[in-house]
């Protein structure tokens, strides 16, 4: 037998060395569909138990949504369950089609390409469209999928501190020599909920002749008045040359991504990804819920609209109870503890009082920086708010944190 | 001349990778890429300074985050490559 109890031993240790760094990622079980209130079995085995959501993506709250499950099983019946293809084989039915066109009308592009899921789509843009002779230019916070994809391109690349613009003013000037120089950058970035500051960098971008990319995986659907993104925020629809995006988040919740933008490049994509080249097509019932949810967004602004008084209401909430939260408005809050242990041990204590919520620290965020990223949803009413911001004040009155700033909880905890 | 390199190398790392309103004091030994200053995929900037700077070229498999984890462990590393 290859898998020899040698092999079985080392793979056991190297477990073990994840569990000793303190960053062994646990089995949680939601025994409910998605949504603001659910069921978990946590830990392993434990009786199941009713808690309030506020650490999914479902910003729109569209996951479990009774429009979208209605468009899901009519896409199943009258397109069936799979596609048993790529989608340039036999793969593409008249329904990528449509979802396609209503992704480039709503986000402003010229034109989209389906994949699997957005870390497909940021995994095959680079090397579809850069080569040896060119740079990217990229903000140092960006998601790990657009670092992954940068890393499997050709093209040279460099960095830049995180929404400094004076440092990729200096990058900018530094790659002129190259053919073409592409900036990377999340629109709103999943840790901080900070948002990219758009209209300065594609001012930049046009200064020096590069392109720019955005993933707005956590901005598609909300930010912005109509919920365009963060282009729309910043009112720069027509300078920004990529977007990829996600089906995955806001736009509905269950799975597929995008890339979106000039109509060269993304044929290129659609000739050179390999993602998109080697990978089965989005399944027929969530392209037809994704349609459905396309069509919902764009028909009003009733969820966003929702989903942004939940965000400052949350805000206020916890802030007037004396926590530390970042600064913003968008609907990721992160609850600034900078401590590990305490992120952690605060998350446990939340979740007993029926609050999922989930502790990050280092490597996921940068040392000394640990939180509770709260998340928060339209499907979340302000009767499930109330309670979270009471869980945060007794359990931040527990640990004597309550008033606290940076320095008062490092002097309290250390970081 | 040595000591040139380290200055050197050290100067760029705060400007490179220090906002300015970080309360960090640096030094030849204080760890870059373990203590996060410096994540591992933005210490391609150094590589690229590094060989510039040094005329040296650092193959990828030596360039590691352990032999760019302080100034120190950098500067051994250049030399072993300049020599």
């Amino acid at each position: 037998m290859a898998y020899s109890e040698k092999a079985r031993g080392l793979f056991a240790a190297d477990i073990q060395a994840i569990k000793d760094k303190g960053i062994y990622k646990e089995k949680r079980f939601i025994c409910s569909p998605q949504n603001a209130e659910i069921e978990v079995e946590y830990p392993e085995g434990a009786p199941k138990k009713k808690v309030l959501n506020f650490c999914a993506n479902n910003y729109l709250g569209l996951s479990n949504h009774p429009e979208v499950v209605k468009a899901a099983h009519e896409g199943l019946d009258e397109r069936g369950f799979g596609m048993s293809s790529v989608r340039f084989i036999c793969g593409t039915q008249d329904i990528h089609r449509e979802l396609q066109d209503k992704v480039s009308e709503f986000l402003g592009m010229e034109d989209t390409l389906l994949f699997p899921s957005c870390m497909d789509a940021n995994s095959g843009v680079f090397e579809s469209i850069l080569g040896p002779e060119d740079v990217i230019l990229a903000d140092r916070l960006i998601h790990a999928s657009l670092i992954d994809g940068i890393k499997l391109c050709s093209a040279q690349y460099d960095t830049f501190k995180h929404m400094n613009m004076k440092h990729l003013k200096k990058k900018l000037e530094l790659h002129q020599d190259k053919r073409h120089i592409l900036v990377v950058t999340d629109g709103v970035f999943s840790m901080d909920g900070d948002l990219a500051p758009l209209d300065e960098m594609c001012n930049l971008c046009d200064q020096y002749g590069a392109m720019i990319l955005v993933d707005e995986s956590h901005a598609s659907g909300f930010i912005g008045k109509t919920g365009r993104g963060t282009h729309e925020f910043f009112n720069c629809i027509d300078q920004v040359d990529l977007i990829t995006t996600t089906f995955g988040k806001g736009l509905g919740g269950a799975s597929g991504g995008c890339v979106s933008g000039k109509k060269e490049l993304i044929e290129l994509c659609r000739q050179n990804a390999r993602p998109y080249l080697f990978s089965n097509s989005m399944a027929p019932p969530i392209v037809n819920a994704s349609i459905k949810v396309m069509d919902m967004v764009t028909k009003d602004t009733e969820l966003r609209d929702r989903l942004e008084w939940n965000a400052a209401y949350f805000r206020k909430g916890v802030e007037e109870a004396g926590l530390c939260i970042r600064p913003g408005n968008t609907p990721i809050v992160p609850v600034m503890l900078y401590n590990a242990k305490l992120a952690n041990d605060m998350s446990r204590d939340m979740y007993a009082e029926g609050i999922y919520v989930i502790g990050f620290f280092f490597p996921v965020v940068p040392s000394g920086a640990a939180r509770i990223r709260v998340q928060l949803s339209a499907a979340h009413t302000k009767e499930h708010i109330d309670k979270a911001v009471a869980a945060f004040k007794k359990i931040g009155e527990k640990y004597g944190i309550l008033g606290l700033d940076k320095k008062g909880i490092i002097d309290k905890y250390g970081m | 001349m040595a000591d040139e390199m380290k200055d050197m190398i050290l100067e760029y790392v705060v400007e490179e990778y220090v906002d300015e309103d970080d309360d960090i004091e640096m030094d030849f030994d204080t760890p870059l890429i373990s203590s996060g200053i410096v994540d591992s995929f933005s210490m391609v900037s150094l590589k690229v300074f590094l060989e510039k700077k040094c005329h040296v070229s650092l193959p990828d498999k030596e360039a590691t985050p352990e032999a760019f984890d302080t100034v120190n462990k950098i500067c051994e590393l250049v030399r072993r490559f300049q020599a």
